[in-house]
């Protein structure tokens, strides 16, 4: 038999029909659904007068355009409250489990799939958000895909795909104390460019990676979009069997050791072909964050920014517009660069760890008074968690804002924006212009460098706070 | 779906890379529920921020085939983002590389994406830049002809091609299939 790595075993397991010269029928196992990129699929449906092919292989919830304040079940955007309204009563039409608010399982879809145990190891996961990659963490496919995507999926539970090509993230080394999974994952995306991995499925391995909790290999697999790979995946361990273990929707009972079995047959084979191989050293990783206007455009807090004249030229062009915007200086540091904003949240740092980290940093401390923090749960798990470990009161006592569960200010498509002409410094995954917001500045980071930050009142590294 | 065999029309030059979903329409105007509504906030941040943008230029006005460089369409997955520009009249877009979410939504709306070797890329936007430079896409033959007497071959997905040309949508295709997508499910069920 031939080798196989893991992404052509997900594959191949899948192959509803192929046939020379036209893309694959295949067949997808869970759709996940949000408010903003749903309703015209369904309009779709409606207009064309089709069922939903599985209403049991979708689960919903309302994330992006929703408020995270207290009584944000009243929504004063119209055209958002519409949006939720319908996706409520398209579920609802359609016999699609929903997560509203108060369900106790609300949340960033990306966080909710896997903590109700809905993402399993070996899936095709899709929804209509490019973060989707998140679930790869668990060896599931997952992408992102459009509304007509989503439409084809809702209507016959598949896609039309080409296959796409491998490559393998080879993580060599352990972290420093005070390195995290984002800083890693940044790295890998300054490495090889925004483009980096466009037309690649990646697959995560290496030591760091074997021993990284699942909410940790969920930051990597998270941005994967942001080098351009539609997927990331990491092969399914004991710690993913422990993290899924008697959640909602895995196997029970004897399914359970049957799921496992077939689950231990995904990793890679010993000799396995990858299209391409990259190697990240992360012995010698610090704290990363971004200068520039895309994730790519990121160094380690104790560096320089690039001098523009260092430069290739298309580097160069998009390099000064990058600083322009943002009003940084090439060559010069970016450690202490005054912050007005900082924000913990989104599907690639708003679970219970993420928190936790910054609790432990923000404990008994205050944040710089010219500092407005929010602190966003990911979901409602993880708030009801955050409090029963008590790290509600932490970030309240250092004078940040914690709030209830959303992509918030991830987007700024909802109420929560940075204001134009501030800088915030943010555990989220794009830095695009104006992505938080009309005019704003944003700098990626960890959520321990984030809360560092919050109270220094400027870009600082965490390691100070993890030293052994 | 609308059958595509030949795009002519004027030029647009986008001289940058990496041209994110976010630019392209920003998320606060993704609260439609509709699939139109959204050309007039095609780039709108480049527009109000920047007069001389390409997009605010009379002498491109009524233009219908973009021309870009590298990673277009890279970021989010909104196909908001096909249905501004086509809505602002875009046909094509030919450009030297593209994201992978955004070439496929592109492809399930009629939106032509054409990829093109940097150097030509670079003359294309340099000519377009300068006076009306006027294209013919050929689908068909996979050529593209300019009014500087220029003929360039490109390549395109046959699959793609035939459903453009035809006017054919994946649903269709899937649907066509639904005996062999239950017959699968049977097989796994098992």
């Amino acid at each position: 038999m031939n080798a196989k790595n893991i992404f052509e075993k997900v594959w191949d397991a899948h192959i509803v029909q192929q046939t020379t010269g036209h893309p694959v029928i295949f067949a997808i196992d869970l759709t996940l659904l949000h408010e903003v990129t749903s309703a015209q699929a369904f309009q779709t449906l409606q207009e064309r007068n089709l069922p939903v092919h599985s209403p049991g292989k979708c689960l919903a919830t309302i994330d992006h355009s929703i408020p995270t304040r207290k009584n944000r079940h009243e929504i004063f955007d119209l055209a958002a409250k519409k949006q939720v309204e319908l996706l409520r009563k398209n579920t609802q039409q359609h016999g699609i489990p929903f997560f509203d608010f108060g369900s106790q399982h609300q949340g960033i879809v990306h966080v909710i799939g896997p903590e109700l145990g809905a993402t399993q190891p070996g899936m095709t996961i899709i929804c209509g958000d490019s973060h989707t990659s998140t679930h790869g963490a668990f060896g599931a496919l997952a992408f992102g895909v459009g509304t007509s995507e989503l439409t084809h999926v809702l209507a016959t539970s598949c896609l039309l795909l080409n296959k796409p090509k491998v490559m393998r993230v080879h993580f060599k080394g352990l972290f420093q104390p005070g390195v995290f999974a984002k800083d890693a994952i940044m790295k890998l995306i300054a490495e090889i460019g925004i483009g980096g991995a466009t037309g690649y499925v990646i697959e995560y391995t290496g030591a760091a990676i074997l021993a990284m909790s699942m909410e940790e290999r969920m930051t990597i697999c998270n941005m994967s979009i942001e080098c351009g790979a539609r997927a990331g995946l990491i092969a399914p361990d004991e710690t993913t069997y422990a993290y899924l273990r008697g959640r909602k929707f895995a196997p029970q009972g004897t399914n359970w050791q049957k799921a496992i079995e077939y689950w231990q047959t995904l990793p890679s084979d010993p000799g396995c072909h990858y299209d391409a191989e990259v190697e990240i050293n992360l012995e010698k990783l610090s704290p990363m964050v971004t200068w520039g206007t895309n994730p790519a455009q990121a160094i380690s807090i104790d560096q320089k920014l690039p001098k523009l004249e260092e430069l290739d030229t298309t580097e160069q062009i998009a390099a000064k517009k990058a600083l322009d915007y943002i009003q940084l200086k090439d060559g010069e540091p970016i450690a202490n660069t005054p912050i007005d904003w900082a924000f913990i949240g989104s599907c690639t740092n708003g679970r219970i760890e993420d928190l936790r980290i910054a609790a432990k940093i923000l404990h008994g401390r205050k944040i710089h008074p010219q500092v407005t923090m929010y602190v966003v749960p990911g979901s409602e798990a993880v708030l009801t968690q955050a409090q029963q470990e008590g790290l509600d009161k932490i970030f309240i006592a250092a004078g940040a804002d914690f709030r209830l569960p959303g992509c918030s200010m991830c987007l700024g498509m909802n109420d929560d924006k940075v204001p134009a002409g501030k800088r915030c410094i943010s555990s989220t995954n794009r830095n695009f212009v104006g992505r938080q917001g009309t005019g704003s500045f944003t700098h990626l980071a960890s959520p321990a460098t984030v809360a560092a930050s919050a109270i220094a009142g400027k870009i600082i590294s965490a390691k100070a706070y993890f030293k052994v | 779906m609308k059958k595509i065999s030949q795009i002519s029309g004027k030029t647009i030059p986008l001289a940058m890379d990496d041209v994110d979903t976010d630019l392209i329409i920003p998320a606060q105007y993704l609260t439609a529920i509709s699939k139109s509504g959204y050309g007039e906030n095609l780039f709108r941040r480049l527009r109000e921020t920047q007069p001389e943008f390409v997009f605010n230029l009379e002498k491109f006005s009524g233009a219908n085939i973009l021309i870009t460089q590298h990673n277009f369409g890279c970021g989010s997955s909104r196909e908001h983002a096909v249905w501004a520009l086509q809505e602002a009249g875009i046909l094509a877009i030919i450009a030297s590389s593209f994201a992978d979410i955004f070439f496929s939504n592109s492809g399930k709306n009629g939106l032509v994406l054409i990829q093109l070797p940097e150097s030509v890329i670079k003359k294309m936007l340099m000519f377009a830049n300068e006076d009306d430079y006027y294209l013919t896409i050929n689908l068909a033959e996979q050529t593209i002809s300019s009014n500087k007497n220029e003929q360039f071959d490109f390549t395109f997905d046959p699959f793609r091609k035939y459903c453009l040309m035809n006017g054919l949508d994946d649903l269709d295709y899937l649907l066509n299939h639904q005996k062999q997508i239950e017959e699968y499910s049977k097989r796994i069920s098992q």
